[in-house]
């Protein structure tokens, strides 16, 4: 990563947790989990609260829909990282890879529902221009989605809009296809706390 | 509490700590970064990215960061109240336009 910090400021109890993880996910620890454990009372505590009860708290989107909208987010941000950790938990969580690259290749023609295509669509505009209407959520909710359904969705939204510049700034290292996989697996086992 | 107002508690607490709490970079400084509202050279380049162009933040953006005296855990500190800034625009961007839609929806009714 672009700060030694990053890369080397951990104290021994960390640097032990980081070789125990590394030891039974046969992965490198991701440089996503390095970051939350650097100073964690600046950033990485709090954060991992959020994200978590953004992405595992109670909603009435699954868990593979949120991650997909991650996935999503991050692909409206380029950031490659998130795209290949978030789409790989997808993957996994609806057990469809071809539903997760199709959303990904072209969202008008996926094989999702419409509420949540509407919702995707909403959360690329915001995160491609900055902005959104009232237009923007009508025809969201249009599309059968509720007001508590379209806030979880912002609150996902919130989320890999930091943390896709954190990935990008410090420049985290993009994993391998199996480094990937058995991040996603950790994700969906333990979440994000 | 509902629970989009939990997941909203939640910011704004990330939001308070890092803008607040104890930090290297100045309070002021990190009010800056969060805002992308002025922020001298260098540091309006790499920060400016972070929030409108991340991912054509660069090492040169960094090493001009450090040539201007700015230590590692100010830019850790500066990098995370920039990205944070950004996203809680769009976040509440966002709530702001779902209000709008249903305050529309109950005027209709």
């Amino acid at each position: 990563m672009r700060l030694d910090v990053l890369n080397r400021g951990y104290g021994p109890g960390t640097k032990l947790l980081f070789a125990v993880i590394g030891l039974f996910s046969r992965q490198p620890v991701p440089d996503a989990a390095k970051l939350v454990f650097y100073r964690p009372d600046f950033y990485g505590a709090r954060a991992k609260e959020f994200t978590h009860e953004a992405m595992r708290g109670p909603s009435a989107w699954s868990v593979g829909d949120r991650e997909l909208m991650a996935a999503y987010v991050s692909q409206a941000n380029e950031c490659a990282f998130c795209i290949g950790a978030h789409s790989a938990t997808a993957r996994q969580a609806y057990q469809d890879r071809p539903k997760v690259a199709a959303v990904l290749a072209d969202l008008e023609s996926a094989p999702i529902s419409g509420g949540l295509r509407a919702t995707l669509r909403m959360l690329g505009k915001l995160t491609r221009e900055g902005k959104a209407g009232a237009e923007d959520m009508r025809e969201v909710l249009s599309a059968g989605v509720s007001r508590q359904q379209v806030g979880d969705a912002l609150a996902v939204c919130a989320a890999f809009n930091t943390t896709n510049r954190l990935a990008d700034a410090f420049g985290f290292e993009v994993l391998s296809p199996a480094g990937f996989e058995a991040g996603a697996k950790y994700l969906l086992k333990r979440g994000y706390r | 509490m509902l629970t989009e107002d939990k997941k909203r508690a939640a910011y704004r607490a990330l939001q308070g700590r890092i803008l607040n709490g104890e930090g290297r970079a100045s309070p002021e400084q990190r009010a800056r970064a969060f805002s992308n509202v002025g922020l001298a050279p260098p540091l309006d380049g790499l920060l400016g990215k972070v929030a409108m162009r991340p991912a054509q933040v660069t090492d040169g953006d960094f090493a001009a960061a450090r040539a201007a005296g700015f230590g590692e855990d100010e830019l850790f500190e500066l990098v995370i109240c920039a990205a944070v800034g950004h996203s809680a625009r769009l976040y509440d961007a966002g709530l702001a336009a779902l209000a709008d839609a249903v305050a529309g929806e109950e005027e209709d009714e």
